[in-house]
């Protein structure tokens, strides 16, 4: 019984245990508040990588492409796993700015809509055509125009609190897009012995707010046939470089991306005899996050080093509290005499205070991860009101793509942080009080004695 | 009846030393002595003749270099750890000169202390209304029943020196070993707790009492001297 009383008096009576308890608290606090933002970041980061590159992905890195893109296509949506997909250009060229003048070589993305909607989530990134999306190429001042969506950050002001400053109108701005034709065999298309470059005017129809800060600032989009034309991809035979696929809600990604890219070593073999069957050796198939390795994988290293990072406050804390708990012993030595000069077993001394240290532990936790949500719950609060008091922000919007910071805590995160957080703290406990509990009592007694 | 039946605790050819620094102090040199049941005996020597050595080698706090000490006849060396917890809780009640009250627990937690070192929290709820009782009883019978909720800080030495004698009385144990228990106290205050311990050896209670003091150790029924490591028959 003294075992459960004497826990509780320490804990509630002696007030290095707030110190404990504080010390517990901060760390718990500091892991759940950074953890909850660096996994939202990470998460948020690939949540938008899935939604704009859809499920698996058929590509070519080359500019020339692949041809009988439309067969697989439809070969793909007679399976039973693949809900859509849809053909998709990848190249660049030179866009001028016709009422500015100003120009800039930047990526340009061919896409069908109407498929480009049903496959991936590029209707959510538009800002005049959100409900109409199958418009978006269409001009709202005037719908049989060419049109053309502008990545966001190369046409809108950002504001340092994140949001964009939209036009309330769509201005009727006119792009002339020049691009280099390459014919099936890689080589510019040539008229005589003069290059051949195509132009097109297109109108701004839309901008495009994907979440991707190289996306937005770098890609131009327009008509699937048209940038088709424009980059000499419908030369001999039809050509695209990366079909987007939508698998069905239920199927594995993985699994489904093996059954695409057997489907695709079939197509080439019963396609052997096509003239541009040449094209398809460059051609690979992977899931969206293969497809985002290079951009994902920095970010998921980085989580990595903060996880290895906090790791380090794990043992800090363990640290912390072996050091509070060996003042606490050394406070309490003369008692643990006593209780040995009453009769109490070393396991039963040993008891009392990894019971102390479970009470420090939860105690601890529980604060830690009580201030730890009410500050996630108020961060974005807190951030605007410190960016309109002091103009300080955490995350410059003008640089990081991101809205608000990422404060969804969830529960396994908790439950994980607090688990080792009164592990820490037991083994926190555990050496100081198996050093004093096997001391010869009397030793303990004539010691605090002098 | 033979002497192994009325001793109740005794030793025999006890040796002790100590490691100070790079010599070995030679604390107790073949030390016999026993105790009778109901008898109150006194260890009297200066300080450093090794008689609170020779009271915590009695009580099993400390273990003698040679010789055994022996408990209604059994040698405490062939007792296992659980048992010398037991006997520590059960059979001995300690009486220390710096009272070694837990400053977190009130007068009466204090006293119930003795009981729950030895008692699971099962166990614990059974007994622990009859145990209150007791601890009550033993503190009023101490002139402290107004005391039983304050915390020690809040009691002057004597009060705090009759609360480690209820602690003590608790498990009713058979023996009593009381190190210096007035040595911290004024005379006046002294004198009262060396009443009480006349008022429990006239209740039957073996007492083996350390004091360093000639008209303390007097007090006692037997006194026993103890000089440079040795029982001094002079």
């Amino acid at each position: 019984m003294y075992d459960i009383i004497l826990p509780i008096r320490f804990f509630l009576r002696r007030r290095i245990t707030i110190l404990a308890v504080l010390a517990v608290a901060l760390c718990v606090f500091t892991v759940v508040v950074v953890m909850t933002v660096m996994n939202g970041l990470v998460s948020d980061f690939t949540d938008k990588n899935h939604a704009f590159f859809s499920d698996g992905i058929v590509w070519t890195d080359s500019l020339v492409g692949f041809g009988l893109y439309e067969e697989f296509i439809s070969r793909l949506e007679k399976t039973d796993f693949v809900a859509c997909a849809a053909p998709v250009i990848n190249t660049f060229g030179l866009v001028e700015s016709e009422s500015s003048g100003k120009n800039a070589a930047l990526d340009l993305m061919g896409m069908d809509i109407a498929r480009q909607i049903k496959t991936t989530d590029f209707a959510d990134t538009l800002y005049y055509r959100k409900d109409t999306p199958i418009l978006a190429f269409n001009p709202i001042y005037d719908v049989n125009l060419a049109g053309c969506i502008i990545g966001v950050d190369l046409l809108v002001e950002r504001l340092k609190s994140g949001q964009y400053r939209q036009l309330s109108f769509l201005p009727m701005w006119s792009y002339l897009i020049t691009c280099f034709p390459l014919t099936p065999k890689g080589a510019l298309a040539k008229t005589g012995t003069a290059l051949t470059a195509n132009s097109g005017t297109f109108y701004y129809s839309d901008n495009s707010n994907s979440g991707l800060a190289k996306i937005d600032s770098t890609v131009v989009y327009l008509p699937f046939d048209s940038l088709q034309s424009l980059c000499g991809m419908d030369i001999g035979a039809k050509r695209t470089n990366a079909i987007f696929v939508k698998f069905k809600k239920g199927f594995d990604i993985n699994v489904c991306t093996d059954k695409v890219s057997r489907l695709w070593q079939d197509f080439i073999k019963e396609n052997g005899d096509f003239a541009l069957a040449n094209l398809f050796g460059t051609v690979r198939v992977a899931d969206w996050k293969t497809y985002r390795r290079e951009t994902i994988a920095p970010m998921e290293k980085e989580q990595t080093m903060m996880i290895l990072l906090f790791a380090l406050v794990g043992l800090i804390t363990v640290f912390i509290i072996f050091v509070i708990f060996y003042m606490i012993i050394s406070r309490k030595s003369r008692d643990i005499g006593i209780l040995k000069s009453l009769g109490v077993s070393k396991t039963g001394i040993v008891r009392v205070f990894l019971r102390l240290a479970l009470l420090i532990g939860i105690c601890g936790a529980a604060v830690g991860i009580a201030a730890a949500l009410v500050f996630l719950l108020n961060i974005n609060r807190l951030e605007g009101w410190l960016f309109d008091k002091f103009g300080f922000q955490i995350w410059n919007r003008e640089i990081y793509a991101i809205g608000e910071i990422p404060h969804q805590t969830r529960p396994v995160l908790l439950a994980i942080v607090a688990a080792c957080a009164v592990a820490a703290c037991l083994l926190g406990a555990l050496l100081p009080t198996l050093g004093s509990a096997g001391r010869k009592c009397v030793d303990i007694l004539r010691v605090n004695q002098l | 009846m033979t002497d192994k039946d009325n001793y109740i605790l005794s030793c025999k050819d006890i040796y002790k030393s100590y490691q100070m620094g790079a010599t070995r102090l030679e604390v107790l040199k073949g030390i016999n002595l026993s105790a009778a049941r109901g008898e109150f005996v006194a260890i009297r020597g200066a300080s450093g003749s090794g008689k609170s050595t020779l009271l915590h080698i009695l009580g099993a706090l400390d273990t003698p270099d040679k010789g055994g000490v022996f408990f209604e006849g059994k040698n405490l060396a062939d007792f296992s750890g659980r048992k010398i917890n037991e006997f520590r809780n059960k059979k001995i009640g300690f009486v220390f000169q710096f009272y070694h009250l837990l400053d977190e627990l009130t007068v009466l937690e204090n006293v119930l202390l003795a009981k729950m070192a030895h008692s699971s929290a099962a166990r614990w709820l059974t007994c622990s209304d009859s145990a209150k009782n007791h601890a009550c009883q033993l503190l009023g019978e101490l002139g402290l029943s107004e005391r039983v909720s304050h915390r020690p800080f809040e009691l002057s030495g004597g009060e705090r020196q009759r609360v480690a004698i209820a602690r003590a009385l608790m498990n009713e144990p058979d023996i009593i070993l009381a190190d210096e228990p007035t040595g911290n106290l004024d005379s006046q205050t002294g004198n009262g707790i060396l009443k009480v311990f006349e008022k429990l050896h006239s209740g039957g209670q073996t007492i083996v009492m350390v004091s360093h003091d000639e008209k303390i150790a007097g007090r006692a029924q037997r006194v026993i001297r103890l000089a440079d490591g040795k029982i001094s028959t002079a």
